[in-house]
């Protein structure tokens, strides 16, 4: 797969080289997270969107959309759910936006994609969204890594952990080409 | 009328009135360590030395504490920290 990362010009662009193949994969994951994050239909009630407030809001028996959708407090179930009825509507809300702008810069592009400093913080959040989704179906654990890294060919596991790591590999460069200087 | 030991006193009662909870973010395998370096320095504005610290502590102690002050404060932090994909819960300082 690449060899090519995120790379930051001069100018204060950020470039990624993709071809054909890459750039399919990556137009497909991103809307299949979009589809994954975006608020559920059955909280199209206007006030829902108005104030951001969602009183069906509860945690997520699915481990991937609880790790992208988090309770904010570990003992506490009541103050959990109230917090999560303020706040998920409009991270997903977010998360939407950032997987949205970066199919948009993916689906305008050709083999060169640049990115405005604003685009690559939408690309960084979409990529650390997919991560998170595709670490979690993988069970990832630190410990496991290796075991990952080694798998046989005809594992099941093996073209999803593929595309983790080439995730992984775009994402750290696209930390190095946003990273503060200090 | 004595006015001193009020105001001796005071700074301590807002203390802790202000400041009693923290933003506690918690290790997971996923999340890259430049990527936690990078968010403690855009979010909170830490210098690079200090998001690095707390990264590394996040990394082998598995949590550590990244911001302290009022509990509606605290719930923006653990929003923002869930907006960039961390895991972070916010806590009664103990």
């Amino acid at each position: 797969m690449a060899v090519h990362g995120f790379r930051r010009t001069a100018a204060d662009r950020i470039i990624l080289l993709v071809d054909d193949v890459e750039k399919g994969i990556l137009l497909s994951l991103l809307e299949q997270l979009l589809e994954f994050v975006a608020p559920g239909v059955e909280d199209e009630d206007p006030l829902v969107q108005l104030v951001g407030l969602d009183p069906q809001a509860r945690p997520s028996d699915d481990p991937a959309m609880a790790r992208l959708f988090p309770d904010a407090y570990l003992d506490d179930p009541e103050a959990a759910g109230e917090f999560r009825r303020f706040t998920e509507r409009s991270l997903r809300d977010l998360k939407s936006a950032q997987a949205q702008a970066a199919l948009d810069t993916l689906r305008r592009s050709g083999e060169k994609v640049t990115l405005s400093l604003d685009d690559a913080g939408s690309w960084l959040g979409a990529l650390n969204d997919l991560r998170l989704t595709l670490g979690t179906r993988l069970a990832i654990t630190e410990e496991g890594m290796d075991e990952l890294a080694n798998l046989p060919d005809d594992d099941p596991r093996s073209p999803a952990y593929h595309v983790y790591d080439w995730l992984t590999f775009l994402q750290e460069s696209l930390v190095q080409a946003v990273m503060p200087s200090d | 009328m004595s006015t001193a030991p009020a105001e001796i006193e005071l700074p301590e009662i807002v203390e802790e009135v202000d400041r009693p909870w923290v933003t506690i973010v918690w290790n997971d395998p996923v999340n890259l360590m430049s990527y936690v370096t990078y968010v403690f320095m855009t979010y909170f504005t830490y210098p690079r030395e200090k998001a690095e610290q707390l990264m590394k502590q996040v990394h082998h102690d598995g949590r550590a504490v990244v911001s302290a002050g009022s509990r509606e404060e605290m719930e923006r932090d653990v929003t923002a920290m869930h907006s960039y994909g961390l895991w972070a819960t916010l806590a009664k300082d103990e």
